[in-house]
């Protein structure tokens, strides 16, 4: 029935791993990882805890979908307290690491404590053990995977690891896993460094049980044919990937670009999906071809290769070869934010931000603000170690990698993020974030459900929280105008709760692009025990946004952390159709508290959470 | 009257050889409509999901009507999203 019902308590201070039962009972109110991981979190620790500490936990987490035939069923998540926003993190990623680790007979791990000394897990099958990981503290992700590969002599291992971003607490740090899928937001990999866990290598030889495996296999079955049919998920996702939005972005005036002074940057025809296939003099392109995650029958993603000519890699080794990216949200913070227009730079830095573990938006948009500072006087070469830090500039935001990367010089002040770095030279209103949390790649200015969604989400600045673009821009499921308040709060309402399910199943909610929630609902159905109806997963969707937001609420977070920087509210966007409109946050902000059942201050209610059973 | 137009993504095969980012101008009549500049080029309509006029959307129901003006600049996609 889609569960193991076993979890691997990882206890890193007494060094030990033990099988516990999967609580059904939180399963069958949470579904499955990014809402059943969040529910285990809420009840084992303080939400006022210092994310960094031996008292935050790690929790990785698979869902009910995750390593069945259902596609884009290969999603994991890792979920704890974030140290980039105090909030919940609930960072959620591809490739083959959490089918891998549900083969191993596992549905989550809740690693707990800090090691004495740097340790790795290896789990194989029923057996999981810590063992020591001297050797590869200091290595970054590529390495640590090759070396442990090598080490237990087996190519079917999987892993999920940090670089020395995560070891040094970079407050971005992801956790990578099959060299460049990541669960990248919110600083989870430096919640893992602070454990001294270097890496979870994983290798599972057993199947995913279903609890209707004929009725399972008719869903999924006619679930493969609507992506296959459907023109985005059928064609322009695996031929364009996401990048194919940068120009949409800049022609409709919603790239944001120079940490989100301007809403069009001239350079973005230069490092979108057009130019990763435009020939170069040599006749080679930037993009090598497309890839699937595990289960995955769209195959979205980048694989792109640098030209050996280019700067970046001409007195380089490993950046030669070809490896994942660049996907939009990447493409956007390190070129339209920083306003760097060399399409091999945004790649080769994409790299580095895999081989060393960080999130590429947050890195990206840190720089932008780095930048910003040093355009203004706020920072000079003096603190940036001889850098001309200007926008534009491919050498600094390359050199700026490295630093971060190697945990080196200013590497270090950008490391901490936008907030930390623009309150340190003393200007905040720099920082370009939602609770601590740097923008992904929509200025909310055009589109202003995203303005909503974007105060709102739980885990601070995200897209994937309420994806309102997809109405506001696309038409899915129905076209809005994006410079309407009218509907937005509604729609964001709709998008997260939906979006709660889909990350809480095992799938990407990329397939929501053609499927319903009814397509997920039958798969779900088939797979789980239990009668799963529509209802009860909008419901649950709902549910899991307010656990999410009691965890918030109990860890200091109020309603003064549901806004926008006052760049956004008041700086009128310059050019565009959205020429002259602010994000108009106030508008929609009571309607949305209203709707979902919280009081004028965005506490939810006894009341909601009766109905809610929280 | 002159406008520019700009084919993307899997649409850019309709554009003519050697097309710098995706943009061209084309001469067409006082008023033309949105189908009937994309005609220009053979696009057909049911490959062009998302079509803006100078960052403005289109909706389908209205191209065949929606009335184009001097230096106008219109961008057309095919069934695309990401994030």
């Amino acid at each position: 029935m889609a569960w193991h019902k076993k979890i691997l308590r990882v206890n890193l201070s007494k060094g030990t791993c033990e099988s516990e039962p999967l609580n059904l009972k939180w399963a069958g109110k949470y579904i499955g990882q990014r809402g059943l991981g969040t529910k285990y979190l809420s009840e084992e620790i303080d939400p006022k805890v210092d994310p960094l500490s031996p008292e935050n936990k790690l929790i990785i987490a698979t869902g009910p979908l995750t390593g069945t035939a259902a596609a884009t069923g290969g999603r994991w998540s890792v979920i704890c307290k974030g140290p980039l926003t105090g909030a919940i993190a609930a960072s959620n990623s591809g490739g083959y690491f959490g089918a891998e680790l549900k083969f191993a007979g596992w549905d989550m791990i809740i690693i707990e404590g800090r090691s004495d000394k740097p340790v790795y897990l290896f789990v194989q099958d029923d057996k999981a053990q810590l063992l020591p990981a001297d050797d590869l503290w200091g290595q970054d992700v590529w390495e640590t995977e090759e070396a442990l590969l090598a080490r237990h002599q087996d190519p079917q291992i999987k892993v999920a690891a940090i670089g020395k971003a995560g070891e040094i607490g970079c407050m971005y740090a992801c956790v990578v896993n099959d060299k460049h899928r990541a669960a990248g937001r919110s600083g989870v990999g430096a919640v893992m460094g602070s454990k001294n866990l270097k890496a979870i290598a994983v290798r599972g030889t057993q199947g995913v049980p279903v609890a209707n495996p004929a009725e399972f296999m008719a869903a999924t079955t006619e679930a493969k044919k609507v992506l296959a049919e459907d023109a985005v998920t059928g064609q322009g996702l695996p031929a364009m990937g996401t990048q194919v939005i940068m120009n949409v972005m800049n022609e409709l005036g919603g790239l944001p670009a120079h940490n989100h002074r301007d809403v069009q940057f001239d350079g973005a025809s230069k490092i979108g999906a057009e130019a990763m296939i435009l020939p170069r003099p040599d006749g080679s392109t930037n993009l090598v071809k497309n890839q699937a995650c595990f289960g995955c029958t769209i195959a979205c993603g980048r694989i792109s290769k640098i030209s050996p000519e280019h700067f970046t890699v001409k007195n380089s080794g490993k950046e030669w070869g070809a490896s994942g990216g660049l996907e939009y949200e990447s493409a956007w913070a390190f070129g339209a934010d920083t306003g760097v227009d060399d399409l091999d730079a945004l790649t080769y830095v994409n790299f580095l931000c895999n081989m060393h573990g960080m999130d590429t938006i947050s890195f990206g948009a840190t720089v932008a603000a780095a930048m910003e500072l040093f355009e203004i006087g706020a920072i000079t070469t003096k603190e940036t170690g001889g850098i001309e830090l200007k926008f534009g500039s491919a050498e600094a935001l390359v050199e700026m990698a490295l630093l971060v990367g190697r945990g080196e010089g200013f590497g270090l002040d950008i490391g901490l993020g936008s907030k930390r770095l623009c309150e340190k030279y003393s200007k905040p209103e720099v920082a370009m974030v939602v609770k601590g949390q740097e923008f992904p790649a929509y200025d909310p200015r055009a589109m202003q459900g995203m303005a909503l969604g974007y105060a709102t989400s739980n885990r601070g600045a995200c897209h994937l929280r309420g994806y309102t673009v997809s109405a506001e821009v696309f038409g899915v499921p129905v076209k809005m105008e994006p410079s309407a308040t009218e509907g937005k709060a509604e729609i964001t309402m709709a998008f997260q709760n939906a979006t709660s399910v889909v990350d809480s199943a095992g799938i990407c909610s990329f397939a929501t692009f053609a499927w319903t929630l009814e397509d997920v609902q039958k798969q779900l159905n088939a797979d789980l025990e239990g009668d799963w109806s529509l209802e009860r997963l909008l419901e649950t969707g709902e549910r899991i946004w307010n656990l999410e937001r009691q965890f918030n609420l109990s860890a200091g977070l109020t309603k003064a952390d549901d806004t926008l920087p006052a760049r956004l509210l008041k700086d009128a966007a310059k050019t565009g159709p959205a020429k002259g409109k602010v994000a108009e946050l106030g508008k929609m902000l009571p309607e949305y508290y209203e709707l979902r059942g919280w009081t004028p201050d965005g506490v939810p209610t006894n009341a909601t959470l009766d109905r809610l059973a929280l | 009257m002159k406008v520019t137009v700009k084919l993307f993504a899997l649409l850019e095969k309709y554009l003519p050889r050697d097309t710098i980012d995706q943009t061209v101008e084309v001469d067409v009549t006082d008023g033309a409509s949105p189908h009937v500049v994309l005609a220009k080029f053979g696009v057909p309509p049911q490959e062009c999901h998302l079509l803006l006029v100078n960052g403005c959307f289109v909706l389908p129901s209205e191209r065949d009507n929606f009335v184009m003006r001097e230096n106008d600049a219109l961008a057309a996609w095919p069934p695309i999203a990401g994030g």
